[in-house]
């Protein structure tokens, strides 16, 4: 498995020493710079920016971001299990009748958030 | 030899240093194939957006317009390397890179055609064989986000930290219906690798019921599609919001949010996103192919890739009179490319119909786009997986 990677981390290098040569030479073959205290501040449609490092957000993206991870690992639990499922299927229905239980518990999820409004964008 | 380069041998890379130092050159090659084919998309982009709005597109810089690609690059590296004063200059710089990586490591997992073989070594048409492909490219393609999420938070501008709160979360949103969606087919065939799945759906459609092979319509490709024509509609879809393209654009919705998480981008670093962008794109419409479209295989060729190597063995006498290869060696070289030009047509097809789809569908509602991913595409993605798995219960052999 990790013999697999190797030809990986070879690209992550090459790609790593393109993004860094290729940045840092723009930054060289450019027009000098030329700032002033307009330019240099956040782009604003005409009217001075309001800083951003403190800007509040809506809590729907923690909750978008917390409904995700639950999905998803429950995503990943029935991977494995879709690879066996036909092979296993010739031995007994034991695996089909487990993951309906799985599936009706993970749909009762989501019933259950989409009831509780969590995903209800105003 | 160094036992740094020792520990190289028996990997994947190779099992000297000269199979080694070939695959270094080979996966750079991948690598600058993929980064050049960008401008290449941008110009069919741009003329065949223009032929759809009945208007010229870029017609002026060399034939077709073509050297406009050229005048492009040079104003990307000619630009003033501008860095806003408010700006977290770590991941500001860092973000473009953080953008550009994941496309490209996904597409590293990507067959792109059968090994050949030359002088007794053999290569392989792809920088990494993973033996679990599928996971590896969800895995991967999701560290994406870190990228955006980087950029817009570093630019300390509040357009672009709402264009990378809604790109992170649309991304994140889309991600679990694909993930679903794919999993009836995995039912199928039984792998997660990418060149099984391949193999998978050569010869004729067909499948067993009951202990029964049932050949239906002998005429069809055994591809993925007619398996799974929901799942099919369901990845592209998300394929689209991933990518964030149109319809599914929010995150660059220029009335509102100028040019979302890149607005403080300019010159070299903002080409980086685009190139991640639309190396999303290919890895996207790469995947669709390997999985809903037989991938490189050549439809309605019987055996598949054994058949193409061998029309080959018995018609490629010609090559081995020009370059000395042997005739198996030259065979297989031969069935590559006939591969690679299958595999180019699907996925330039699928990339087609991105660009198609930009100038025929207008723009979603932010909350639009929520609804359809977790109260459309899931609930149907589930409904999907269960009908299949219900199907295959029923289609079991059970000799009792």
């Amino acid at each position: 498995m990790l013999q697999q990677l190797a030809p990986i981390l070879v690209l992550i290098a090459i790609v790593v020493i393109f993004a860094v040569v290729a940045i840092f030479l723009t930054s060289l073959s450019g027009p000098k710079k030329n700032p002033s205290a307009a330019k240099q501040m956040p782009y604003e449609c005409g009217v001075p920016g309001i800083s951003v490092k403190t800007t509040k957000f809506p809590v729907k993206f923690y909750l978008t971001a917390i409904l995700f991870i639950l999905f998803d690992i429950e995503v990943i639990f029935l991977y494995p299990w879709a690879i066996v499922y036909t092979d296993l299927l010739k031995k007994s229905p034991f695996i089909f009748i487990e993951m309906v239980i799985f599936m009706v518990i993970l749909t009762f999820g989501l019933f259950y958030v989409w009831m509780g409004q969590a995903l209800d964008w105003d | 030899m160094s036992g740094w380069a020792k520990l190289w041998i028996g990997t994947d890379m190779g099992n000297g240093l000269l199979e080694i130092i070939v695959n270094t050159i080979k996966i750079a090659l991948i690598f600058f194939a993929v980064v050049s084919t960008v401008p290449l998309l941008v110009w069919v982009e741009r003329r065949g957006s223009a032929f759809m709005q009945n208007r010229l597109g870029p017609n002026r810089v060399g034939p077709l317009g073509l050297l406009q690609l050229a005048a492009d690059a040079v104003k990307f590296i000619f630009k003033e390397p501008f860095v806003p004063d408010a700006a977290d200059k770590v991941l500001y710089f860092m973000a473009p890179a953080m953008c550009l990586l994941p496309a490209m490591l996904t597409f590293a997992a990507i067959p792109l055609s059968t090994p050949f073989t030359v002088m007794g070594h053999t290569f392989k048409m792809q920088v990494a064989d993973i033996n679990v492909g599928i996971i590896y490219i969800f895995a991967v393609a999701s560290l994406g986000v870190y990228g955006i999420l980087a950029a817009g938070w570093s630019s300390a501008n509040k357009y672009s930290l709402l264009g990378a709160l809604r790109a992170s979360s649309q991304m994140i949103s889309y991600e679990v219906a694909m993930g679903l969606s794919i999993i009836g087919i995995l039912m199928k065939y039984k792998t997660f690798d990418l060149t099984k799945m391949i193999w998978a759906q050569t010869g004729p459609f067909n499948f067993i019921w009951q202990g029964h092979i049932i050949q239906p319509l002998s005429w069809l490709p055994n591809w993925g599609i007619f398996f799974q024509p929901l799942a099919f509609i369901l990845f592209f879809t998300a394929g689209f919001a991933e990518t964030n393209r149109l319809p599914f654009d929010l995150p660059e919705g220029e009335a509102e949010l100028v040019a979302g998480y890149h607005t403080e981008y300019g010159g070299f670093k903002f080409n980086m996103f685009f190139m991640g962008e639309y190396g999303h794109m290919m890895t996207s419409s790469a995947l669709i192919t390997i999985l809903f479209f037989g991938g490189y295989a050549l439809p309605w060729s019987g055996g598949g890739p054994v058949q193409v190597q061998e029309f080959w063995m018995s018609h490629s006498s010609w090559l081995s009179q020009v370059i000395p290869l042997a005739t198996g060696e030259a065979a297989s070289v031969l069935a590559m490319l006939t591969h690679l030009i299958c595999f180019s047509i699907k996925m330039g097809f699928f990339l087609f119909v991105y660009i198609w789809v930009r100038w025929t569908l207008p723009r979603f509602r932010y909350d639009q786009l929520m609804d359809l991913g977790w109260k459309t595409m899931l609930p149907w993605s589930l409904a999907n997986l269960g009908a299949t798995t219900a199907l295959l219960f029923f289609a079991r052999y059970n000799p009792l």
